[in-house]
């Protein structure tokens, strides 16, 4: 049988400044989200004292209280470090999709006879050894069932981070204890729904009336159900989006050595996860794109990924594009056959401001029209005269990084120092 | 906001082509003839880095390994894939700092060692107690002439 294998590096953007400040192990650490208005990541250690998401100035005294350590996020950090993630996991399979910024499905094809469990393991400590990032591993037939069990190796400290779920002796166990709004692709307006009905575990959900399912949530739903039953709906690079990173990357169906139709599949990449961000009504600060070769192939191997900052939050897409664009250029090398690639969308926020709606649900020809209108006038005009509501119009997006970590390994000058 | 990249747009139906369907003239089957012959440049991340994943840089600052060829201000090239045996130069974090030192096993005494490289500093043993870690491997270090 075929399997999935979710890999979720634990505290991800904390385990990240631990990687390279160990005096941060055992101790309270969080990290801010943009302007460092939020609690984004919490150590283990500090998420009993700040909630999720906390406004962090509200709890200052906590904070001091506790000598909680805080971070600015370094999302040029946090995307190499997920890129070396994803680097060490596509040792173990051809087929690897990363979801977001922390997780990232393996396909694990049947005929390798292993124990999938010790394969499993094997992953877990060749990440940790090579990166310092601890992970966790959650295998299963289909991707839903893998989630599952990724979050029960997370929260089961007797599985030391690895769970197997595929036909064990306690899957109905392991299913009641999972919260319908914890599975993946239902979101909290179904889950609502589902416990309206007393469908309030994930055991429950794999065990509904399929027809109901469909009448009351669609098509998607179904295939939910069916994935807990252990027939896989959603295949690899089929994604149901996390909200706070959007990635688009996929293999490609020949290899690519030309720059020029690497550029094709970056800017459409690059294209798709903008518009899946106005979808969400959100804008971006950070963008990393990355590229790699076949890894289970003889051929000469590269990969490498590389990230920036846009000058202010977007979701704005000719500039997602331009500087996708403009990273692939700084790490193309030609004389390689890429067999992957990849856009990812960092550092979310709301677009609060409602004029950027203008660009969303719009049809193309009617996108391009407005797009030359907007030229147009600017040409006339004088640049500037209109622009991207997003982009703002007092800049009061000279963000706070007050707090933030050296970018160890993308600046000469911030990598650490020993004596 | 600069206008000019709204040209990019103009290509949008182009954009839109599933990936599978890019057309790559010049596909993988026919490799040129040219191929066999193309030298790059030499590399030194080639040359110098054997697990890109895992290799990591820091600046030395100090006198304590001057006997190994590792100065003040001096690059280490640092590969955490690799396993520390006896006798290699290693990044320890050691009681809340980071320090380059060989690391010296003594299977006889059942003892850890880091050996600084200069005779103005004393070996220091590894005790349980301590807060202790090898960080990475050093397999290269940068000296600027």
């Amino acid at each position: 049988m075929n399997k999935f294998a979710l890999v979720d590096c634990n505290n991800f953007y904390v385990s990240c400044e631990r990687a390279f400040n160990p005096s941060l192990n055992d101790k309270p650490v969080i990290v801010l989200s943009n302007n460092d208005g939020c609690a984004i990541a919490r150590s283990e250690e500090a998420k009993r004292y700040i909630g999720m998401g906390a406004p962090i100035f509200k709890h200052m005294d906590i904070v001091k209280e506790q000598n909680i350590h805080l971070f600015s996020s370094n999302y040029t950090l946090y995307a190499d470090m997920s890129h070396r993630v994803n680097e060490v996991l596509s040792q173990f399979s051809p087929n690897i999709e990363p979801y977001s910024i922390d997780e990232s499905f393996l396909y694990l094809s049947s005929n390798r006879n292993i124990d999938l469990n010790q394969y499993g393991i094997e992953m877990r400590n060749k990440v940790l050894k090579w990166t310092g990032i601890p992970t966790s591993v959650g295998i299963g037939p289909t991707k839903t069932l893998a989630k599952i069990a990724n979050k029960l190796a997370k929260k089961n400290k007797m599985c030391q981070g690895v769970l197997d779920i595929t036909n064990h002796a306690r899957m109905n166990d392991f299913l009641a204890s999972v919260e319908v709004d914890d599975v993946w692709g239902v979101g909290w307006k179904y889950a609502k729904l589902l416990k309206r009905n007393g469908i309030n575990t994930a055991l429950d959900l794999r065990d509904a009336n399929e027809s109901w399912i469909k009448k009351k949530m669609t098509v998607q739903g179904l295939r939910t159900v069916l994935e807990l039953k252990g027939t896989p709906c959603i295949e690899l690079e089929e994604t149901v989006q996390d909200k706070k990173q959007i990635v688009n990357s996929r293999s490609f169906g020949m290899d690519i050595d030309k720059y020029e139709d690497l550029s094709e599949a970056i800017a459409s990449y690059a294209c798709r996860a903008a518009e899946k961000l106005r979808e969400q009504d959100s804008i971006c600060s950070h963008i990393s794109v990355w590229i790699k070769t076949n890894g289970f192939k003889d051929d000469p191997q590269y990969s490498k990924s590389i990230s920036c900052r846009f000058p202010e939050p977007t979701s704005y897409t000719p500039l997602i594009i331009k500087y996708s664009l403009h990273l692939l250029k700084k790490i193309y090398k030609s004389g390689y056959k890429y067999k992957k690639a990849g856009v990812m969308l960092m550092d979310l926020v709301p677009a609060e401001n409602t004029q950027f709606n203008l660009f969303i649900k719009i049809n193309h020809s009617r996108n391009k029209k407005l797009m030359e209108a907007f030229d147009k006038i600017n040409n006339s005009w004088g640049s500037q005269t209109i622009r991207c509501a997003a982009s703002g119009f007092a800049r009061p997006w000279t963000m706070k990084r007050n707090r933030i970590s050296p970018m160890y390994t993308t600046d000469w000058n911030d990598i650490i120092r020993v004596n | 906001m600069k206008v000019t990249e709204i040209g990019i747009f103009a290509s949008d139906k182009h954009l839109e082509l599933p990936l599978t369907s890019i057309k790559i003239p010049c596909g993988t089957g026919f490799p040129s003839p040219a191929d066999d012959y193309i030298e790059e440049r030499l590399d030194l991340n080639k040359l110098l880095i054997e697990h890109p994943a895992a290799t990591f840089y820091a600046r030395v600052e100090g006198d304590s390994m001057i006997d190994a060829g590792i100065y003040h201000d001096d690059i280490l090239i640092i590969d955490k894939a690799k396993e520390a045996k006896h006798q290699n130069v290693v990044v320890a974090w050691i009681n809340g700092e980071f320090t380059v030192k060989t690391y010296y096993i003594d299977p006889r005494l059942g003892k850890l060692f880091l050996v600084p490289r200069n005779d103005k500093y004393p070996p220091q043993e590894v005790t349980p107690e301590m807060d202790f870690t090898i960080w990475g491997v050093v397999t290269y270090n940068i000296h600027k002439l």
